[in-house]
């Protein structure tokens, strides 16, 4: 990992890590993460930070076999996309036999480096 | 255009000069008459370290009228053509080249996945490992959730496809596949096997757009013209739509495009969408129009978009088997439909009989961009 941070997105995987998520949301209530300045949906420039409920529900997954070279050791594994209520995260499943992944499952979101590059990721596990 | 497939060792301003130099050549236009290039490209600054591509393509025409890069991920030269056709009808402009050019097998796989995952976003999505087949996954598997389909539904769109391109030389896959070859092909990103990619391939695509009067004071063969042109847009991270089986950005460049042709999905006779991955296709053919939310997903199984269908989709091959230089895909896309239309592309006998509107769809990254175009034949 470089010293270069990418400004509130890094001070955001900071707090997940920490078990101290957040999301922002406009008065529409569409719910985003960091770091945003207006929300692309309806405009709104008054953004309220909330905390990141403690679990998520899997909306969709795909087995990677095929990845980016800052991915290339750790495939083959699963990306995800959870709505978390007020918020969807993308991130990587972890904890889990890849066949056993399905849409619904309950997951828990938190901060860890990936096999390949070091580098930071939005890790989901699955609720005990 | 020029052929699409694997061409290492071809740098793009070749590649692009062949198909802008062609394109001139059969419109009968001077290259002194250009009055603006529009030229779509992708990662052309990681692929050849060469930035400012405007000018120095124009150069490889013959003139240095100004001229402009765009850059919309797989929709750059669907954008391309897009703002060229406002353009011409702002009366700022006669005669435009609208094209594009991609050069990425010299890459390699890593290096073009990495490219193309720039279509995505990086902070929410490739840092969480998306790739661009993964995101397209992602779309495919809830998909199925919200309305069924199978992998062996989005098999039949390959092999179509596949069969599609056979007799279109300017292919990159001119192969022809079973839906077992396609269902038992490696795994790429689940669902998606090999065959439900498009092919990393290199090449370049232009065509010459003019005003009415400068075609009628040259006396040009018009046979087709654009009569509808839309543009969308939409968030660029999936996590972040409403839905990740809908392509609004698609439906809103339709809409706009149809109204501005004053057509219908009823009046459309035949399409070129941008099946970068088979469930690309059907997302397309849905957000079109052409198909309610959830009926496309057995089209091709079906036989109604094959090319002896009610509505043949892809005849040129489509992104699938004809290739995808993703700057390129655009233009090329419109050209396929045009000549379709005038009865001088290879598969221009499986057109229906008095077809007279075609239209061409290209989308970028997972459809946070898209261009719709309505190609007619003019009376």
């Amino acid at each position: 990992m470089t010293d270069v941070t990418n400004g509130k997105y890094d001070a955001f995987l900071n707090a997940l890590a920490d078990g101290e998520g957040y999301y922002l949301t406009c008065e529409n209530e569409h719910g985003l993460l960091p770091p945003r300045r207006a929300c692309p949906h309806c405009g709104d420039r008054d953004l309220a930070v909330r905390d990141l409920p403690e679990s998520g529900e899997i909306v969709t997954h795909t087995t990677v076999f095929v990845p980016t070279p800052q991915f290339e050791d750790d495939a083959p594994y699963v990306t995800a996309v959870a709505d978390f209520g007020g918020v969807r995260l993308t991130g990587i499943m972890q904890d889990i036999d890849q066949n056993d992944v399905e849409i619904g499952d309950c997951v828990t979101a938190t901060v860890e480096s990936n096999e390949t590059a070091d580098e930071r990721t939005i890790v989901f596990r699955p609720t005990e | 255009m020029t052929s699409f497939g694997s061409h290492p060792d071809r740098t793009g301003r070749d590649m692009f000069a062949e198909a802008g130099l062609a394109a001139l050549e059969d419109a009968g236009v001077p290259a002194a008459d250009v009055d603006e290039l529009f030229y779509g490209n992708f990662v052309g600054t990681l692929s050849e370290g060469q930035g400012h591509q405007g000018p120095l393509m124009a150069e490889t025409l013959g003139t240095t009228a100004p001229s402009r890069r765009i850059e919309s991920a797989c929709a750059s030269s669907g954008l391309a053509v897009h703002d060229a056709v406002r353009a011409i009808r702002s009366g700022e402009a006669d005669v435009v080249v609208a094209g594009g050019m991609e050069r990425m097998t010299n890459m390699g796989t890593a290096g073009a996945t990495k490219g193309l995952a720039g279509a995505a976003d990086d902070l929410y999505e490739v840092r969480s490992g998306v790739t661009f087949p993964g995101a397209y996954a992602l779309m495919a598997r809830a998909y199925f959730d919200e309305y069924g389909g199978t992998h062996e539904d989005l098999a039949h769109i390959a092999v179509k496809n596949h069969d599609n391109a056979l007799v279109n030389d300017h292919a990159h896959l001119q192969q022809e596949i079973t839906v077992e070859d396609a269902l038992g092909a490696p795994e790429i990103a689940s669902p998606f096997t090999l065959y439900d990619s498009c092919p990393i391939s290199d090449g370049a695509s232009a065509l010459v757009l003019t005003s009415p009067d400068y075609a009628d004071e040259h006396g040009l063969n018009t046979n087709v013209a654009i009569t509808g042109a839309g543009h969308g847009g939409d968030t660029m991270a999936l996590h972040d739509r409403q839905s990740l089986s809908k392509t609004p950005a698609t439906r809103e460049a339709a809409e706009e495009a149809y109204d501005d042709a004053d057509i219908g999905p009823s009046d459309i006779s035949l399409v070129e969408v941008h099946d970068c991955f088979t469930i690309a296709e059907v997302l397309a053919l849905e957000a079109l129009g052409l198909y309610s939310y959830g009926e496309a997903i057995g089209a091709a199984r079906r036989g109604e978009t094959r090319r002896d269908g009610e509505l043949p989709v892809n005849l040129s091959g489509g992104l699938k088997a004809k290739g995808h230089p993703v700057g390129a895909t655009g233009a090329a896309q419109v050209a396929a439909i045009a000549t379709l239309l005038d009865g001088t592309h290879p598969r221009a006998d499986a057109v229906p009989n008095n077809a007279t509107v075609g239209v061409a769809q290209n989308a970028g990254g997972t459809v946070a961009s898209a261009t719709v175009h309505v190609l007619e034949v003019m009376e």
